[in-house]
């Protein structure tokens, strides 16, 4: 009984250890992006001034959005061809399949260094050169292998007499694929995509390749202003996209009940 | 409704040939069996039919138009799985609702179709509900009211039956059969198990490696089996293999037995003799001739399988271990190891030409 309490009381220990390991940097983050002091200084004095300075920091606004905006636009096309790639790769036996599913891994283990060197040399020998658009064509390269291993997985527990089923009773490919396995696949195809966007709203290497000064991401934009002296606006802007982010894991976690079927 | 053709269809899958030249005729609204061990191209016929898959040769048609090159959502058929294949993520109503809701039919009529159907398999009350919240009975027959409300031409089975405990299955065996003869739709059913194939059909067709061995109604081909493996899959039987007389055969060591049924062999030819176990006769002391059953052999019990209504024997006769079932009618019971006479009729006994 003794040993069974002892071992239950080092489970919580080892528990709190880990999720302060995780969330107490990110907590004393947020809390200095309220703190008056620029340099950290204790006690605490509540502020939100830096919410209001980052308000008039264009620059960092204008990366923001088109952080936001890249990574809404990466999550669309890399989901919709990635979930259509993985359909395909499911269905239909063709020349060359092994290789191309084998293909599909390299580009997540390859670090993002050669990658971002080697699109760049790639992007100004084709004429697109640097800037935005080479930065969304960079990233959805990027998220595509991520969308369809994770919608595969998700293919490989669909039954598939059940587009068999579909098909027997009138159903073109068309309805078959909308209301049968497109269903069905859908929590691999919104995990696909929130591994999209998160490739795409955190990459720093490829997006500091593409970059040009005036069109540029948002960590490529934080890396630069830490650079030139760092203030607790990069706090706040931080807390911002923190919260956001978590509510966006949060609800969609609750919606697809990711945890497992209640 | 309509009949079905099958006509030569031969099918390969590499060096493999599931079907090899079968031609059978589904009559217009029959409730047929396909039975055979697995791996004897029973489901790859239903394929064939369904339109899952095409024939490498051969004519498939359905009420008379040729369809072998049609793919299956244009056949209208209706199918049931194994697995039931009921969509996940809709209510039984909207499963039964699908086949006539890709067709774009008002919504009025899907509703009214799909109670009516509903109620034809009893399920009245349970259209919310979802797939994962019926059992296994009740599955069943929401894939069966979902293959049917669209009115297809042809209701192909996929061994139906094989997921559900033997009680329920065979519950569900009247009730398919009860629907069948209801909407009097043409019916094929594949099946391993032989009890199903001869209690729910008008014909059977026994399958064995891409090839049919015999067609016909289920006490055609149990009285008159053609081969060996006609007989011994399609229920219990003993063979006795030997040179043909032109009346019967004579075994190895000299014994004849007669048959008046079954294959004209050419005597001298290999033949083999197929008796049931349920037509032998079983009795102790001497041999005594009796002219209704003609064939008597001896030999010693070996083994004895009490069943309640009935016993098995086995007897051993030179190393052959024959089969006999005897009603339990309160006679006296045979002990292991004591002398028996068997005899039966030549008219219980098959001639099958050697394969």
């Amino acid at each position: 009984m003794a040993t069974t309490r002892m071992l239950e009381g080092l489970g919580r220990f080892y528990i709190a250890l880990l999720l302060g390991f995780l969330y107490l940097p990110i907590i004393i983050m947020a809390a200095m992006s309220f703190n008056a002091s620029p340099f950290y200084q204790l006690p605490f004095e509540w502020t939100t001034d830096w919410y209001a300075s980052l308000w008039q920091n264009d620059q960092l606004i204008a990366a923001t959005w088109n952080s936001i905006e890249i990574a809404v636009i990466t999550t669309l096309i890399s989901t919709v061809l990635g979930s259509m790639a993985s359909l395909a790769l499911y269905r239909y036996e063709f020349r060359g399949k092994k290789v191309l599913q084998a293909l599909l891994f390299p580009p997540i283990a390859i670090p993002w260094l050669i990658t971002g060197t080697a699109m760049l040399i790639f992007f100004f020998g084709v004429g697109i050169g640097r800037g935005l658009v080479a930065i969304l064509l960079g990233h959805v390269a990027l998220a595509l292998p991520y969308v369809i291993v994770v919608v595969s997985a998700r293919l490989q527990t669909f039954a598939p007499e059940l587009e068999e089923a579909a098909r027997s009773l009138g159903a073109n490919q068309w309805q078959v694929t909308m209301r049968v396995t497109l269903p069905w696949i859908m929590p691999g195809v919104i995990a696909g995509g929130l591994f999209a966007f998160a490739v795409s709203f955190d990459q720093f290497v490829v997006s500091y390749f593409l970059s040009t000064p005036g069109q540029t991401t948002l960590p490529v934009e934080i890396y630069a202003a830490i650079r030139k002296g760092f203030t607790p606006e990069i706090n706040a802007v931080s807390t911002i996209i923190i919260v956001v982010s978590m509510a966006l894991m949060l609800l969609t976690a609750r919606f697809f009940k990711f945890g497992g079927e209640k | 409704m309509a009949g079905v053709q099958v006509a030569n269809v031969s099918r390969s899958f590499g060096a493999h040939k599931a079907l090899d030249d079968v031609s059978i005729d589904f009559a217009d609204g029959g409730f047929y069996a396909l039975l055979g061990p697995s791996g004897s191209g029973k489901t790859t016929l239903l394929r064939q039919i369904a339109g899952f898959d095409f024939p490498d040769s051969g004519r498939i048609a359905i009420g008379g138009e040729s369809v072998e090159r049609v793919p299956v959502e244009k056949r209208r058929i209706g199918m049931v799985f194994q697995n039931y294949a009921l969509f996940p993520n809709m209510s039984v109503a909207d499963n039964i609702a699908f086949g006539l809701s890709v067709r774009g039919e008002p919504k009025a009529t899907i509703a009214t179709e799909v109670q009516r159907a509903l109620d034809l398999v009893q399920l009245g009350k349970l259209g919310g509900r979802k797939p994962h919240q019926l059992s296994g009975g009740q599955r069943q027959r929401v894939a069966l009211a979902r293959a049917i409300v669209t009115k297809p031409r042809v209701l192909l089975l996929d061994e139906p039956l094989g997921a559900l405990d033997k009680a329920l299955r065979v519950d569900m065996q009247i009730e398919l059969k009860r629907i069948q003869r209801e909407i009097g739709i043409t019916t094929i059913f594949v099946t391993h198990d032989q009890e199903e194939a001869l209690t729910m059909s008008d014909r059977i067709g026994i399958l064995r490696d891409g090839r049919l061995v015999q067609e016909g109604p289920p006490e055609e081909i149990y009285d008159r089996p053609q081969s060996e493996f006609a007989a011994t899959f399609l229920g219990d039987a003993n063979i006795f293999r030997g040179d043909a007389t032109g009346s019967g055969i004579k075994l190895p060591d000299g014994t004849t037995i007669a048959a008046s049924t079954g294959a004209s062999v050419p005597a001298g030819a290999k033949a083999s003799c197929a008796v049931r176990p349920e037509r032998i006769r079983i009795a102790t002391g001497a041999a005594k001739p009796d002219p209704a059953n003609a064939n008597m052999l001896t030999g010693q019990v070996s083994k004895r399988i009490f069943a309640g209504n009935n016993s098995t024997y086995f007897v051993d006769r030179d190393g052959q271990a024959l089969k006999v079932i005897v009603q339990n009618t309160g006679a006296e019971r045979l002990a292991e190891g004591q002398p028996v006479v068997l005899s039966w009729s030549p008219d219980s006994t098959v001639l099958i030409a050697a394969a």
